[in-house]
């Protein structure tokens, strides 16, 4: 295929001023939207939807609108999660994990900085990606049946370890109850209602992003207010930079996140949410003890937030190559072009050429923009650290909140947070880890019916999952991430102090 | 005489008066669910034209209101809303067949009323291009020598409308529909998905999710399920019908009100909905959103919800879906 000339003939419809005012704007936007805990990258996109119809922009204007939102909210997501241990979207999730340890020990800048690096060489990556393998690809999201997508689940729980903190009991209890959370609502499979106590609210079940900032906003208020009364420690602001030793410590870690990152992307229905998580523990297998991950380890920010953006990226290949939505975000975009008057399918890059392409080059200049726009708002992000706490805290709670009830108009939403908070507050309080019960969460649900699937269509025969090289692969990666913690252990007793100083 | 003449004028003036009494204040359309789905468009794209063609004076204001497939918003406008008369809420053939299933809670289709519909989806069995079943006969003979071997995939729930779909062909062809093997996938295009990569044969989706892919020539569609044959890119697809299994699938899109919306607001808004459903501006919508002609409002359309809420409730009892 002669990519240069489409390519250039893309550049060309990117840099026209009103795309290139469009994708400014959508990059903005996207920012606040993914610094903003409450409104995710979905309801995000979905809200500025009918704006497009509204101001009748051309289809590949509106789409490079909605995609710069789509990135933005990927970018902005870390930042909460770094400053705050409040997580911004579902896949900044894991970040908060090194990333609030970081802020704590007044290292907020470099941490921010490096998931703005990390976000912008994977976002690069993964657009490179999307044009030179996008139809190779499309075809091995294809191959993943109900099997694959079982076992792939399975490997997420393998990583269970990795965020588990000192204590794996608690650990694997935390679990347990984001896998009984994960069972509440109408069960697909048999049309019957579980734990849902005749409450029609419960039906669809339990909505991530509200657990998500019960478990970790409104948990983290409330801890405030206890250390309010015993004398609070206020966190340093730090350097705001990142420094080129810090650079290159974190680069290893920036590929591997987007590689992974964005091979999972492209599968439909796994996202950026299961991305974040599985490169998080791959990058803290791939270091062993060697790591400091879970006390403040850079690579652990600059792992999940360039795998969640390359997943970006890769969630547009099944849309673009053919028409069918990858992630939520995507499903929306697809109804909004097919509105439009473009049907997104296998012959949109011969039909539109000037969307595909000129979506292709304005993802390029999405991504230097948003670094060049995300760089500097480092610095006012870290300036936030100075203000008090038992102001920013509850500020940012407010708009949580706000944003929550936005988007689903639904008082029993807020309720419902405010209970997962108090759960929060008890969990923290007893030591027990928090992210697991959100990896249950959202693995769970897919678990359970991708594997309800696949015996259904094998009509109940087991060998189902162990057939085909790809499930294979991936039990073999599951049991390599589980065992290897003993393994390096053994082997690699050597110099725990080598990064420890970077 | 003259008197009558007076007493005329001053019942026609009232009746006109009354017909011309109600103008919605901040009228509001209700989509059931979030953002960017089937609900959501018909709320936005009728409220954007009803506008644009003055049939309102203002600007309708949507609410996304999500849960229970569409029954948080039906116990909020029964149990809060009874009376509004500037509130109309976006409904399809998943809102009837859950109530026929009991899955509103203690709520039943009379409890609101029927406003109309104005476009509709039709359902469509598609296999993949290179399946053995070039036929919808074809597939129909080896569905019935072993109901095992034939995985059907669809994009909602156990018995949602992909399911109803095969279990009303199976039913036709005379198939037990209690061994039509049903996988649910997470909305059309996962299971189209799943039908590509093979995992599943049969994908009894709807017209405009399968289009893109059949022009492209991804997929074969071997029937669609309407009562006569749909415009161009499937205008040479037969029937069920046609091909002897007599199975329709209308996805309407259209509304219904509270019940205890004043009489004369109902009429207004049944009125404006026919005006609508008369504009040529419409017409394009519907195209450009591949949905297919199909108009009913006011009576008619209460009369055709009840017998359809009916039909899923025997239909659904006897195929075992509920007790």
């Amino acid at each position: 295929m002669d990519t240069l000339p489409l390519l250039a003939n893309g550049f060309s419809v990117a840099f026209q001023p009103l795309n290139l005012f469009l994708v400014f704007i959508g990059a903005l936007v996207g920012t606040l939207i993914g610094v903003l805990p409450g409104i995710g990258p979905i309801s995000g996109v979905a809200l500025l939807v009918p704006l497009t119809f509204a101001l009748r922009l051309p289809p590949e204007s509106a789409i490079i609108l909605l995609a710069g939102i789509y990135y933005g909210a990927m970018y902005g997501g870390s930042t909460t999660s770094i400053l705050l241990n409040i997580p911004g979207e579902t896949s900044s999730v894991v970040t908060t994990l090194d990333g609030h340890q970081l802020a704590r020990q007044g290292r907020a800048g470099p941490a921010l900085a490096v998931a703005a690096w990390g976000s912008f060489i994977a976002g690069t990556l993964s657009v490179l990606g999307l044009m030179l393998l996008g139809p190779l690809l499309a075809q091995w999201a294809i191959r993943f049946g109900p099997a694959e997508y079982f076992a792939l689940m399975v490997f997420g729980f393998s990583t269970l370890s990795a965020l588990a903190g000192k204590n794996m009991a608690k650990a694997l209890v935390a679990t347990l109850f984001g896998l009984m959370l994960a069972t509440v609502g109408l069960d697909p499979q048999s049309n019957v209602a579980r734990y849902t106590f005749g409450q029609l609210k419960l039906y669809d079940g339990m909505d991530f992003l509200v657990v998500a900032i019960g478990l970790f906003a409104v948990s983290e208020v409330l801890m405030l207010l206890e250390e309010k009364a015993s004398g609070a420690t206020k966190a340093a602001v730090g350097r705001v930079y990142l420094s080129l030793k810090e650079f290159l410590f974190s680069l290893g870690a920036i590929f591997r996140g987007g590689i992974l990152g964005f091979l999972i992307g492209v599968l439909p229905g796994a996202g950026a949410s299961i991305a974040s998580f599985v490169s998080y523990t791959v990058e803290k297998r791939f270091h062993g003890p060697r790591g400091r991950f879970g006390q403040g380890d850079l690579r652990g920010v600059a792992a999940p937030e360039s795998a969640n953006n390359a997943a970006a990226g890769g969630a547009m290949i099944p849309l673009l190559t053919l028409g069918l939505p990858g992630s939520g975000t995507t499903a929306i975009m697809l109804g909004a072009l097919s509105s439009l008057g473009v049907n997104p399918g296998p012959q949109m890059f011969q039909q539109h050429p000037q969307v595909v392409w000129g979506l292709i080059a304005s993802m390029y200049v999405g991504n230097a923009m948003l670094l060049v726009l995300n760089l500097p708002l480092v610095g006012l992000f870290v300036r936030l650290l100075s203000v008090p706490r038992w102001f920013l805290l509850p500020a940012v709670l407010a708009v949580s909140f706000i944003g929550v009830y936005a988007v689903n108009n639904s008082p029993f939403d807020l309720l419902l947070m405010t209970l997962f908070g108090l759960v929060g507050y008890l969990m923290r309080k007893l030591d027990f880890p928090l992210a697991p019960v959100l990896l249950g969460l959202v693995l769970g649900n897919l678990m359970e019916i991708n594997l309800r699937r696949a015996l259904a269509i094998s009509n109940g025969d087991w060998g189902v999952l162990f057939s085909g090289p790809i499930a294979i692969t991936l039990w073999a990666l599951a049991v390599l991430s589980l065992a290897s913690p003993w393994v390096l252990s053994r082997f690699a007793k050597r110099g725990s102090l080598d990064d420890a100083e970077v | 005489m003259k008197r009558n003449t007076w007493l005329v004028l001053v019942i026609s003036a009232w009746i006109s008066s009354l017909a011309f009494a109600f103008t919605p204040k901040n009228p509001e359309c209700i989509a059931p669910a979030g953002a960017g789905g089937g609900w959501d468009f018909t709320c936005r794209s009728v409220g954007q034209l009803l506008f644009e063609l003055k049939l309102v004076p203002q600007q309708i204001k949507v609410t996304n209101m999500t849960g229970g497939g569409g029954g948080v918003a039906f116990a909020h406008v029964v149990a809060q809303r009874n009376e509004d008369a500037n509130l109309i809420i976006a409904a399809s053939p998943a809102t009837t067949l859950r109530l026929a299933q009991g899955q509103f809670s203690r709520f039943s289709e009379n409890d609101v009323r029927w406003l109309g519909a104005v476009a509709a989806d039709f359902g469509v069995i598609a296999v993949k291009a290179d399946s053995p079943y070039k036929t919808l006969g074809d597939l129909m003979a080896a569905w019935k020598a072993d109901p095992s071997k034939i995985a059907v995939g669809g994009g909602s729930a156990v018995g949602g409308q992909d399911h109803m779909k095969v279990l009303l062909l199976a039913k036709a062809a005379g198939i037990d529909p209690r061994q039509v093997k049903y996988v649910p996938f997470d909305g059309g295009g996962q299971a189209i998905t799943s039908l590509l990569g093979g995992f599943i044969q049969v994908f009894p989706g709807d017209a405009s999710e399968v289009r893109a892919q059949f022009e492209a020539g991804t997929v074969r569609v071997l029937a669609v399920l309407a009562s006569k044959r749909l415009p161009a890119p499937y205008a040479s697809i037969s029937t069920a019908k046609e091909l002897g299994y007599n199975v329709e699938w209308i996805v309407w899109r259209g509304f219904y009100v509270p019940k205890g919306m004043p009489i004369e607001a109902y009429e207004y808004w049944s009125n404006a909905l026919k005006k609508l459903g008369q504009s040529s501006q419409w017409a394009k919508i519907r195209q450009d959103n591949s949905l297919g002609e199909f108009f009913m409002a006011g009576a008619p359309f209460q009369v055709f919800i009840a017998r359809q809420v009916s039909a899923f409730r025997n239909l659904s009892k006897e195929l075992g879906l509920i007790k």
